[in-house]
Formats: structure tokens, sequence, C-alpha cells
């Protein structure tokens, strides 16, 4: 049965019947005809202040809920403006479709206004995208861009919506996905399943290490099952980070650059390493020519591409997590406790993360190890820098979809609008956004659509007054040359930006605020901006440095109150001019 | 080390970008790329010479695969295979050096299409080799102008590259 209506109504009716409930975007020109489709539709659209705000919570609503992203922008600039978004969600596999308005077709390849060719700029960091020629091509196209983004391993879809095509009149039909050139791998080869079983099985010294891949197939009950059942370690990449609870004895927590030390240890010293749905990223290998010298490598991964790409592989295993975890824990049988649990459990009571709490300075490590305490099973967005480190490791994590960062691309100003999406996803968790001064401003002109569309995520601002992660590499690799990085002077007053919008804002300048910063912000259904004046001079620490192996993790001085002067100096006058405040 | 690969694309505007950019910013080297149409007009292939070694072939064939245009990608052995390069060479001929031409012509079984005055057009087939001396052979007379195509190949005997 086929009904008559036009491009912009098959656009919406396509995304019902994909199960979209809501849209981040705004509007343009081009975009008028599917604008007035939303308008009569029942379809939720969330209207954003900049574009890069729609794609970043399309991928916080996605990563938050498991279900495909869509955000909308129109033609030129506004297609401009999604690219970093999309440019994020492709380097962490985020299931995501983003529509883009486009000139008239006639009017393509002409320079007209607003016109860019989004899909060309868009080739290299989207899963696939489509340039819509003709309205009866709508309906597969949305099909084939839902299934494509959501299936295999994930990633974002663009397809570009020319205005006549929005018009044009069209018969409405719902085709079948039939695509010969994809056909994702999910199965795992048994054989390969049945030789990475005998190898865990021989192994004296097995570390599990986990990627985002164990989170986008759900298979984090799959991963305890196996690792509780053969007593293996399990350390996670920064997208792993909540497939396995950090509280579980078993948990080595993250590793890699600013991993934990004994999870570097453990990767250096292992004769087995099991990876799943993680692809052996610089920041986590540190130098790749001694990473793990010791052991075999059993690799799972559902891209096959991914299996051989940075590391030599022993046994690879093509196949979904929960698949291939499911026929690992067919084939391998109860191991009991080792020499290896015993030394990797006294690694992590010699070697825990930990700094120097001080009773006058906000340590921005307290301000996390608070949240966690208040706001346990909140789900944590980051931005990216010291603010996503220390949320990372001092924040402990249980479920793979409460820990939302921007891996891969290492986007500042993700986590706000990340955390927006994520609230509208599930409404009935807290969602925190842990940020710093510096990227915070990268979107906070969201505020604006958190208070209109009332979504009460809180932002935790650990404002040192820097961009503290490039200021930590200029101490210890510059010689202390603070080139662009001190803010001090420049960060607007958050608690009246915040106020300016109509959200709330707090302010702790003391370790003894904190706790009850925290506590009025997570009791007031409204956004809410706090606003944590921490130690500038904090660095992360441990820190395995650019180029060095994993064995060679340092610990970085903790700062006390002599060493944090120097920095103090620098700050204390643009903390004076601007906030009124003395000192620390 | 150099690879040849077949790769059986959907007939659709920007494919060939689509493998074109995954060359240029995965930083494969490509030696030569030739695409026509095959015996479904649905779909093309692609013949593409990259250089590397096993570790780089495999990511190579790895990723072609993933494009979602991409129906089919099999590396083709030389020893099993034939290739075939077309060049058409316009070179200076006169009186004097015209059957020095002819004869060189001849012995590559090569063939004379446009003649002039002061020229010769010269099409010319067989693998890279073989165009390459040629080619070297008539510099003496002074070569004009050369267009070549990319090698195609095709897997020899009953086995074949098909969607």
């Amino acid at each position: 049965m086929s009904q008559k209506m036009t491009g912009a109504q098959a656009v919406l009716e396509s995304l019902k019947r994909e199960g979209v409930d809501v849209v981040f975007g705004l509007p343009g020109g081009v975009l008028l005809p599917l604008y007035d489709a939303i308008y009569q539709s029942d379809i939720r659209h969330i209207l954003v202040r900049h574009e890069q705000g729609a794609a970043h919570m399309a991928d916080g609503y996605a990563r938050a809920t498991g279900k495909v992203g869509v955000c909308i922008a129109t033609s030129g600039p506004g297609a401009t403006n999604l690219v970093t978004g999309i440019a994020n969600a492709y380097m962490d596999s985020v299931p995501m479709v983003a529509i883009t308005g486009q000139v008239n077709t006639w009017l393509i390849g002409k320079d007209a206004f607003q016109e860019a060719d989004i899909t060309g700029i868009t080739l290299p960091i989207t899963k696939h995208n489509y340039l819509l020629r003709s309205a009866k091509d709508i309906t597969r196209v949305f099909r084939e861009a839902f299934y494509i983004a959501r299936t295999g391993r994930p990633g974002p879809v663009l397809i570009d919506l020319p205005r006549d095509v929005t018009v044009d009149e069209v018969e409405f039909t719902w085709p079948q996905v039939d695509m010969p050139g994809y056909r994702p791998s999910v199965k795992a080869h048994e054989m390969q399943i049945k030789k990475a079983a005998k190898a865990l099985m021989e192994a004296e010294r097995p570390v599990i290490y986990v990627g985002g891949g164990v989170k986008y197939a759900a298979a984090h009950g799959e991963l305890i099952e196996l690792a509780t059942k053969i007593n293996a370690p399990v350390t996670t990449t920064l997208m792993g980070i909540g497939c396995f609870p950090e509280d579980h004895p078993l948990s080595l927590g993250m590793l890699g650059m600013h991993g934990t030390k004994y999870a570097n240890y453990a990767i250096q010293e292992s004769d087995l390493i099991l990876a799943i749905g993680a692809r052996f990223d610089d920041r986590v290998t540190g130098k790749i020519s001694s990473f793990a010298p010791r052991a075999k490598i059993v690799h799972i991964d559902v891209d096959p591409a991914e299996v051989g790409k940075n590391v030599r592989v022993d046994i690879p295993v093509v196949g979904d997590a929960k698949n291939a975890l499911q026929g690992l824990l067919k084939e391998v049988s109860p191991k009991g406790r080792s020499v290896w649990n015993e030394k990797t459990e006294a690694w992590k009571k010699e070697y825990p993360l930990r700094y120097i709490p001080n009773d006058n300075v906000i340590k921005p490590q307290y301000v996390i190890e608070k949240l966690c305490e208040i706001a346990p099973d909140a789900i944590i967005t980051t931005e990216v820098g010291q603010n996503q480190m220390w949320a990372a490791q001092f924040f402990v994590h249980k479920d793979p979809q409460k820990f939302i960062s921007s891996g891969g691309l290492g986007t500042m100003g993700y986590g706000f609008p990340a955390a927006i999406g994520a609230k509208i996803g599930r409404p009935e968790c807290d969602v925190i956004d842990v940020a710093g001064d510096g990227s915070f401003l990268m979107n906070s002109q969201e505020l604006a659509t958190a208070v209109v569309n009332e979504i009460p995520v809180k932002v935790a601002v650990l404002n040192n007054g820097c961009l503290g992660m490039v200021r930590q590499w200029q101490e210890l690799f510059f010689e202390k040359r603070y080139s662009a990085t001190i803010l001090g002077r420049t960060s607007p007053d958050f608690v009246k930006l915040a106020e300016a919008y109509g959200a709330v804002g707090l302010r702790a300048t003391k370790p003894s605020e904190v706790e009850s910063v925290i506590r009025t912000a997570m009791a007031t259904d409204r956004p809410v901006v706090m606003d944590f004046i921490v130690n500038p001079a904090e660095k992360v620490s441990p820190m395995v440095p650019a180029g060095a192996t994993l064995g060679e993790i340092l610990d970085l001085e903790w700062c006390d109150d002599a060493q944090s002067c120097h920095l103090e100096k620098i700050y204390a006058k643009g903390r004076k001019d601007i906030l009124g405040l003395e000192g620390f | 080390m150099k690879h040849t690969i077949a790769v059986i694309v959907e007939n659709k505007a920007g494919v060939l970008t689509r493998i074109a950019g995954l060359f240029s910013r995965r930083s494969f080297n490509i030696d030569s790329l030739s695409v026509g149409a095959t015996e479904n007009p649905d779909y093309s292939r692609m013949t593409i010479t990259v250089h590397g070694d096993r570790d780089v072939l495999e990511q190579v064939i790895k990723q072609l695969s993933k494009l979602i245009n991409v129906i089919r990608v099999s590396e083709l052995d030389p020893s099993e295979s034939i290739e075939r390069e077309l060049a058409i060479i316009k070179v200076n001929a006169d009186k004097e050096s015209r059957s020095e031409i002819m004869q060189i012509v001849n012995i590559f079984r090569a063939k004379i299409i446009d003649v002039s005055h002061r020229s010769m057009i010269i099409e010319v087939t067989g693998d890279e080799e073989k165009i390459d001396a040629i080619v070297q052979l008539l510099r003496q007379f002074g070569i004009k102008e050369i267009a070549r195509t990319g090698k195609v190949s095709m897997v020899r005997g009953a086995r074949v590259v098909k969607a």
C-alpha cells in the first residue's frame, strides 16, 4: 500500500519507521520544507544554538541509549558546522545519521548561495554518505543509512538533501535493505574462537584489554562472566570505561598514557593479551614496538581492517564482541586464582592512583571523588584534557553507557552538548559534564538549549585558569614556557554566564564548599554550572611520556602548596581582576 | 613490492573519489589505476597497482572492502594472471627515420595509427616492461607525447573475479 506525500514528509515518515523520537537541529533556507514537515510531525525537535552542538547531542544521545542519534543542519555553513561532530562520531564509532540541507539539484556545482560540497567534505569522516537526487530514493537511502550506522562497527552516515527533493511528491514505499557491498561480519569463526580459548587456557599471565566495541555490542555481561570464570584481570581503554566495573577485584582500570601504573605494568608483563573491540591506539600502546613484548595477542574486532592494523596479531577473531565472548565462554573452563592475580593485586596496592589532598586549595581530583560519592550512578560526560583524564581516573565507573567522552578525536567542547543529548535519551539519570574552563566555552551557547528545553544537566567546571593539559606538557617538555595556555584573566565569570542564560550558577573556592555546591546542584531541577576554582598547578599523573614504553610510566610530582606557587602567581592577578578572588 | 588488485565497484557517481580519497588519506602508494565497464552495467572494474609490503597490501584490501560501494576486492598474483597496458606514442618521424621506426613497431607487434610528414603515432599493448622497452627504443627519434592507460589484469584459466 502506498501513499502520496512530499519528500519532506517521506523523510519524517522514514525517521519514524526507524524508531527516531528526537532529532537535534537548526533550520535554514533550504530546510524550510523539511522544517514545515517537522512542525506537523510528532517527532521531538531540539533546537540548538550551533550545529556542532546538534552533532554532539546526537552523539551523546546515541552513546547513552545505544540508539542511532539524528542531527539536522542546513546547507553550506550549517553543514560544515556539523563536521567536527561527525568526525568525532566517526573516530569513536558512534551510530549517527546526519541530515544536511542542500541547494536545489539544478544549482549544485554552481557555487549557489549557502552551497557546500558536504558529501565531498565528509567523505573521510563518515562510514558512508549520500547525496539524494530524487525523492523516490528517500526511503531506500534512509533505510540504508540507519542500517549502516548501527550495524557492524557503528558510525556516522550523512544524507545530503537538496531542497527540491524535499518538495517533490513521491509514493511512499518501504523497501528492504539490499546492499551487495555491505555485509558486516558478525559471527566469529568457530576455529578462531577455539584457538583463542586454547591460548587463554594456556596463558599464565593473561590480560583482557577492552575497548568501545564491547560497549557497542552490549557485551559487558559476557565480559564479566569470562573474566571471573578464568580469573583474568581486565583493563579498559577510555572508550571501554564502564564495560568492566572498576570496583571489581579483577579490574585494573584504564591503561595507556594516563592509565594506572598497574594496568600498564600488567600489559608489559603479560603473556597473553585478549583485545576485545579495541584498536591499539597510540595513546594506549605507547611505543608500539615494545608494547606487551612477552605477549601473544588475540584480537577480537567486528572491523576486519582493525585486526593487524597497528600491531601484529597472533590469533585474529573477526566478529561482534558479544558473539565472540559467548563463543569463548563455551570453550574455556574455569581457572582458579594464580600467582599472576596476586601480582596484579599487589601492584594495585602499591601504585594506586593518588593525589595530595589540601585543606585550602581545591584539588580537581577531589571534586571528581565527591561527584562520585554524591552521584555514583550519574552519567558522566567529559570535555577533553585534564578534566577528562581526572574524570576517567577518579570516578568509579561501572556502566558502559554512563561514561561518555571524546576519545579518538579529542574534541574540546564535546562534553556539554553530549550531556544534553544523554539527558534527553535517559531523562531518569543524573547527567554531569566534567569540564574545564577552556573547553566549556567552546559550546557554552548550548546553555540556551538546555534552559529553553528544560534539560537539567549539570556542568562541573574544573576551573584552573588554563588550557591545563597543554600547559602540563609545556611545564614538562618546554621548560615552563606557557605559550598561549594561560586563560586566567580572560575567562568569563561562569556563575554569571550561567545566570545570563537563565541557568543556575554556583561557585566553590575552598575544599570545604565543594560538597555543598554539588549537593545543591544535584538537588536543583534546572541546568546548573558549578565553577570549582581548582589548583592550577595540578598535573594528570601518572604519565607515559609520548614515545616511551608503558613500563616507563612516571609519577609526576604531586602538587603540594610549595610547588603550586609558581603558577598561582601567574593566575592570581587575573583571578583578582575578573573574579575578585584573593590568591588561593 | 608491487601488487595488483582487481576491485569490483558499484557504477555510481563518486565511487572513484571514495577510492582515491582512501588511498591518499591512509598514505597508500598507488602506481596505477584504471577503471572501465564490466559485463554487468551496474558494476565497474578497477585494476589498481600498489606498492608496499604484505601488511600494507592487507590493509589496502581491508580498507577498500569497508567502502559500501565496493563489492569485491581480489589480489591478482602476477604469476597466474595476464597484465596489459596500452600506450599511444607520438614520435618524430621524417623520411630518414620512418623505416627504422616501422621495423621497431613490427618487432613489438605494435601498430602505426597515424602518420604525417614529421611524426607518427604508434599504438602498443603489452605488459609494463614491453611498453617501457619500446618507449626506450623510440627515444632516439624524439618522443613528442605519450598517453598510457593504467594496467588491466585478469587471472588465467577459469577462475573469475566477479561481483
